[in-house]
């Protein structure tokens, strides 16, 4: 199959089973609170990885430390084809760009440029940054786009969409950079109920083609289909991890069995609702 | 001579003052005041405290002392230390340091009004900080900045006038000259009043084109 006739949704690489991305013993302190006590991670190619946890588990900062958004205290980040980061030391801004390089984040607030039109906030990473020409990086966000289901919005500016098509835009202006891993932090937290489930679906195509990602989620029905592999976080630290059937169904913690109980049994939660005003 | 002959005929004396001294100047140190105030709100934002302190401290002079002081100290301040310079660039000099001053803070502010989440999501595509501020920021700082620097050029437009004071011919000094020499002060003045408000109210339509350009991609 030549490449025009690919599945424009289809990682570059065909996933093999190597390891892509270590992170480890990766510390982060905000002032006094720390947030990060030693997290260890391991991300294969072709693998989903979810992480949930409470809010405040730390989550959120192990994502955007893969991306460089955070600087960790402590601790390792590597691509299998890159530099390894140590945090024991200054990062250099070379370093940086080459988290960046690998990985691109979806936001829960999608983040698009408002100023810019759909197609303009896909291109733009591919034209200023890896400098794709522009025609070709037009094509390939069109296909994109075609691909999710946003051709006839590509001249629409963000404001003009709904919250579902903003965060698919979000995904493809991630996409569109080609990058090894896609990172979803809380993709459908900002989103109403509605509307979570198109933008689910994207996510599930993009696991099902083969992609590498890392998401942050409270959609654990999602995290069940899709995970290769489950990590609950709290308080800092992975409490448990592992395949999502015996995450889900036989946890070994009883921190992991509450969380569980508590999102999957909102009302059941100490016998009592909350109370409604 | 009748009055209403005298009006007539000083109108265009005093346009051409306008068209010639007036504009030319509040555009020119307008321009040049933005490119400073950018460069001094950049210093203002930065972590360097070496560099917001410089800049802070410029703010506080620009903002704490009067203009015709600065046009003043600069025309005939300068001289008493061996630098002379000619009525239009002291004039623009001045101007443009003032503008750099209050746009700075316009400028800061309306870049710090951008949510943070532009600055990561530039990143997180692989941009470099000057990338995003310039690609992604500075373009919707600009439609926050739009009316407040409205506001500064306007100002500035009426202050030129000052420059008279310093032998700039605009339109205020042509407006001197005449009244002095036909003894109708009140008739005079009020046409040069109202040639200035002309001119504002042909710059306030310019800003409603600006801002709706600029409102296009927000919800209305």
């Amino acid at each position: 199959m030549s490449p025009t006739d690919a599945d424009p949704l289809a990682p570059i690489a065909a996933p093999d089973d190597s390891v892509l991305l270590t992170a480890r013993g990766i510390r982060k302190s905000f002032g006094d609170n720390e947030v990060l006590r030693s997290i260890d991670l391991e991300v294969r190619r072709g693998e989903v990885v979810v992480l949930i946890g409470p809010s405040g588990s730390g989550k959120t900062t192990v994502l955007r430390s893969l991306n460089g958004l955070e600087t960790p205290g402590g601790g390792t980040i590597e691509f299998a084809d890159g530099p390894v980061l140590d945090f024991a030391k200054p990062i250099t801004k070379a370093q940086r760009y080459a988290l960046r390089d690998r990985s691109a984040m979806v936001f829960q607030q999608h983040n698009l440029f408002p100023h810019m039109t759909v197609l303009q906030n896909v291109i733009e990473g591919p034209i200023r940054v890896q400098r794709v020409p522009k025609a070709q990086a037009i094509a390939e966000a069109s296909a994109l786009l075609d691909r999710v289901g946003l051709a006839e919005k590509r001249d629409a500016y963000p404001f003009e969409l709904s919250g579902g098509q903003q965060q698919r835009v979000g995904i493809v202006r991630a996409l569109a950079l080609k990058p090894q891993v896609l990172l979803f932090d809380e993709p459908t937290s900002a989103l109403d109920p509605e509307l979570v489930g198109e933008v689910l679906q994207v996510i599930k195509e993009l696991a099902d083609e083969g992609w590498t990602m890392v998401v942050v989620t409270h959609e654990l029905s999602f995290a069940r289909q899709a995970a290769d592999e489950v990590l609950f976080m709290d308080g800092g630290v992975v409490v448990e991890r592992g395949e999502p059937g015996t995450i889900f169904t036989n946890p070994t913690h009883e921190r992991t069995r509450r969380f569980l109980d508590r999102i999957l049994r909102p009302l059941e939660d100490g016998g009592e609702a909350p109370p409604v005003e | 001579m009748t009055e209403w002959q005298l009006a007539l005929d000083s109108f265009w004396p005093l346009f051409w003052g306008g068209i010639s001294g007036t504009i030319p100047l509040a555009v020119a140190s307008f321009a040049l005041g933005l490119v400073l105030a950018l460069g001094v709100a950049l210093m203002r934002i930065s972590r360097n405290r070496v560099l917001s302190g410089i800049a802070r401290f410029y703010i506080s002079v620009i903002r704490g002392t009067p203009l015709l002081v600065q046009l003043f100290v600069i025309f005939y301040g300068m001289p008493s230390i061996g630098i002379t310079i000619d009525p239009w660039p002291s004039a623009i000099i001045a101007f443009s340091l003032n503008v750099g001053g209050y746009a700075a803070e316009v400028i800061r502010a309306a870049i710090l009004s951008v949510p943070k989440g532009q600055w990561e999501a530039g990143f997180t595509i692989g941009m470099s900080p000057g990338t995003t501020l310039v690609r992604l920021i500075l373009p919707q700082a600009a439609r926050v900045s739009v009316p407040p620097l409205s506001n500064t050029f306007i100002s500035l437009v009426k202050d030129t006038s000052l420059a008279s004071l310093i032998l700039v011919t605009e339109m205020f000094r042509v407006a001197q000259e005449i009244a002095a020499f036909s003894r109708e002060f009140l008739l005079i003045y009020i046409e040069a009043a109202l040639i200035y408000w002309l001119f504002c109210l042909v710059l306030s339509s310019g800003q409603n084109l600006i801002e709706k350009r600029l409102d296009r991609y927000v919800a209305h």
